[in-house]
């Protein structure tokens, strides 16, 4: 009696549907089962009758969606390839556009100290695009968290087959040589690479989104080698939301006014520096760091929600 | 011609080719490898119109993380579908 209870409250066996099933049995005389039979045949031969004309229409709709598949290309190629036809060549002067781009080449280095000019443009002249874009990749995020996360509420729910979940290799370490032989020589080489291109973004080509993407692929890289676990232990959720928050919010401190200033900002009093040091172009290096921190924690956070439905195991 | 020039124009022939053979591929597996090997062909031609914190980008998001996305999204799908959840297994 005990075992069956505890079997019911696993949800192994349905007491009522005994009940319900033989109840109908005994109610029902033969003849009435006869013509429930007969009853049902009808409907399904009604059912096949009409199946075929759903079939018919189908098939109209298929030749329909095929033809209207075609034209909608076509005219979307047709309007795309105008566009690119009245594009100025590539690598020549537009005359539209050589003001801005005349300052940005003649005065970046002196304005804003950063020797790559890209570094300069998204990170100082146009500081609150990469503002817009780096909160863009926190709300996806928190997106992919609403929809993938598994918490005690849908962990045991009917919908979702917990022991399946527990019975996969998710929370063990996967034992592949090859990947993890691969793992300790490259993980941190890729590590270093990806610090040496989040903090020489003013200098070099790279910068934050980068450097980030690449110290998230670092990290997922160890994590399919070594499994979960060794990454749980520095990389939990906390630490995650944290770091996003302490780097967005000083974003947003930092470079949030010229929403109301315009484009031209205020005057910044931090030195420039030398331009090619580490430490140059003010205001750059700390952005630079604030969008690769937020990139990693989004890229590892996608990789850890698509596999497991959490992040750090909470 | 430069040798340049051919490159890019050989580059730009296999891109094409990449993105017809990723809708004709019926095997999803192949699909993603070929959309993987697209973002490394655009890698490379990134660099060639010497963008490269373009090409250092593509590489990671393109050619790493957003194939590294699909090949676990893909392993989910099938372990649903399949009555034996080991026959499919591929370890990212």
């Amino acid at each position: 009696m005990k075992k069956t209870f505890r079997r019911w409250l696993d949800g192994d066996i349905d007491l009522m549907e005994n009940i319900t099933r033989t109840a109908h049995e005994h109610d029902m005389d033969r003849d009435e089962i006869k013509k429930r039979k007969k009853a049902v045949s009808e409907i399904i031969r009604q059912r096949e009758d009409s199946q075929s004309i759903i079939l018919a229409e189908e098939k109209g709709f298929r030749i329909f969606y095929n033809i209207a598949a075609i034209i909608s290309c076509v005219m979307l190629i047709t309007v795309l390839l105008y566009c690119v036809a009245n594009l100025p060549r590539f690598g020549q002067e537009n005359v539209k556009a050589t003001v801005v781009t005349q300052r940005y080449i003649e005065k970046g280095l002196e304005e804003t100290g950063a020797v790559n000019i890209v570094s300069g443009m998204i990170l100082d002249y146009r500081a609150f695009d990469t503002l817009g874009e780096s909160h863009v990749l926190f709300t996806a995020l928190v997106c992919v968290m609403v929809l993938l996360r598994k918490d005690w509420k849908n962990m045991n729910s009917k919908f979702e087959d917990y022991s399946s979940i527990r019975s996969d290799r998710y929370f063990q370490t996967e034992k592949d040589v090859i990947l993890q032989t691969i793992g300790i020589v490259m993980v941190p080489c890729i590590f270093v690479f990806g610090t040496y291109v989040l903090l020489n973004g003013q200098n070099s080509p790279g910068g934050g989104f980068s450097g980030g993407a690449i110290l998230g692929a670092a990290m997922i890289i160890f994590t399919a080698a070594f499994g979960f676990r060794k990454v749980d232990r520095f990389f939990t959720l906390k630490l995650s939301s944290y770091v996003t928050f302490v780097a967005l919010s000083f974003y947003s401190f930092a470079k949030g006014y010229v929403f109301i200033t315009g484009a031209n900002g205020l005057d910044n009093h931090i030195p420039k520096g030398i331009p090619g040091a580490i430490l140059s172009g003010g205001l750059i290096l700390p952005l630079d760091i604030a969008v690769g921190l937020v990139v990693a924690c989004t890229m590892y956070g996608f990789y850890s929600l698509f596999r497991r439905g959490s992040i750090g195991g909470g | 011609m430069q040798m340049v020039e051919i490159l890019k124009i050989t580059l730009l022939i296999i891109l094409i080719g990449c993105a017809i053979a990723v809708n004709l591929t019926p095997s999803l597996l192949q699909a993603v490898v070929i959309f993987m090997s697209y973002s490394s062909v655009m890698c490379i031609l990134w660099i060639l119109m010497e963008s490269p914190d373009l090409a250092i980008t593509e590489a990671a998001v393109g050619a790493g993380v957003s194939g590294i996305l699909f090949l676990v999204t893909l392993k989910k799908i099938r372990r649903e579908d399949s009555a034996e959840p080991g026959e499919t297994e591929d370890d990212v």
